[in-house]
């Protein structure tokens, strides 16, 4: 039999125009009550104006075994960073 | 003696049946949340023990307005019980200062709770009791009293969505879980009807469009119930047998040990701060 009370991935967006981030986990027996959990666990200093939850097992995460062949090729690409233009003094925010 | 107040008696009445609904409001959310923070640290899963003190926080802090409101309402009339002053209570002093007969909570508050299953069926009837009485509460013609119940609202809506959401799934869920909830809803069910009971002076307070009569609630609050008990397979208990008194501070047996376990400190320490 499956676990009656899985583990839940929490995400939550502090403000308009943010991305959800996520911020913890909780256990829970369904969809509606891990919801509620997250917002009794994770938005009790005002911290939220939406939440996401998702089953943790739905998760497909990368392997830590693959670190290498996956990130360190990226280390020494500087081209790959877009460093190599003058910005403007007048554009403020980039 | 302190002598009888100058004003007529239809403000002095309307005033004390005023003062009597902030004690009947605040006193129910104080009890119920000195309750539900016996659970915290015993609550069946961490993060059912977080959302208990939650609601008991919220609760304290409704219970907070109501009182303060009842304590300046008590001093502006000169009703204050303290013979030959004119000390104004605070929410703590009404909190930690009276006894047991003075208190209006509702007998559903002071039930005590076994299991965590009669945890969850009281805070439901009272959630489905507390959002009809503050929403009809929003409209008081009071303006302190209207704002207090707008501010509450917000949060009991919440309060009721988390309960009836577990007491469907607790109800509807494996044997045990049924037997425990259907147990806790004949216990409490007696104890719960008092809460739309009419008194004195209520029908003032619906003459002047302050509160609708506590039994105004009773149907829509009760078909609310039959649907969610319906959905949760539970059957709602036959008995209308009423438990009542509880607007006169009539009381149960259980309640003067909450009271004493709440009140301990300031009474062996009077104004004590830390």
């Amino acid at each position: 039999m499956s676990n009656p009370w899985p583990l839940w991935e929490v995400f939550i967006r502090a403000q308009f125009g943010q991305a959800h981030r996520h911020v913890g986990s909780l256990h829970a027996p369904d969809a509606k009550t891990a919801i509620n959990h997250a917002r009794d666990v994770y938005t009790r200093r005002n911290e939220g104006l939406s939440i996401w939850v998702v089953e943790a097992e739905k998760i497909i995460a990368s392997q830590p075994s693959d670190k290498g062949p996956y990130f360190d090729p990226s280390q020494n690409k500087i081209y790959r960073h877009p460093d190599f233009y003058d910005i403007p003094d007048e554009v403020e925010k980039i | 003696m302190k002598p009888s107040p100058p004003t007529n008696n239809t403000r002095h009445d309307s005033t004390s049946a005023v003062f009597e609904l902030c004690l009947n409001m605040g006193d129910s959310a104080l009890i119920l949340a000195q309750q539900n923070s016996k659970w915290c640290g015993h609550a069946p899963i961490l993060e059912e023990d977080i959302a208990f003190a939650n609601i008991a926080l919220d609760l304290i802090g409704q219970a907070r307005f109501w009182l303060d409101l009842a304590g300046k309402i008590e001093a502006d009339a000169g009703l204050s019980s303290v013979k030959g002053e004119r000390n104004t209570r605070d929410a703590d002093a009404l909190a930690y200062g009276r006894d047991a007969i003075e208190f209006r909570n509702h007998l559903i508050t002071e039930r005590p709770h076994p299991d965590f299953a009669h945890a969850l069926m009281r805070q439901f009837l009272f959630d489905c009791w507390h959002e009809a009485r503050l929403g009809g509460l929003c409209q008081s013609a009071h303006n302190a009293i209207a704002l207090i119940a707008q501010k509450s609202l917000v949060e009991v809506r919440y309060h009721l969505e988390r309960s009836r959401n577990l007491i469907i799934r607790l109800g509807d869920g494996s044997e045990e879980s049924h037997e425990r909830m259907q147990s806790a809803l004949d216990a409490l069910w007696p104890y719960f009807g008092g809460v739309f009971e009419d008194s004195a002076g209520d029908q003032v307070l619906a003459e002047g469009k302050v509160a609708p009569l506590p039994s105004t609630h009773e149907s829509k609050v009760r078909g609310a119930l039959e649907a969610d008990f319906k959905a949760a397979a539970l059957s709602l208990p036959q008995s209308e047998h009423w438990q009542r008194g509880a607007r006169q501070g009539h009381h149960g047996e259980h309640f003067g040990l909450i009271l004493a376990e709440m009140q301990f400190l300031e009474r062996a320490y009077p104004g004590l701060e830390w």
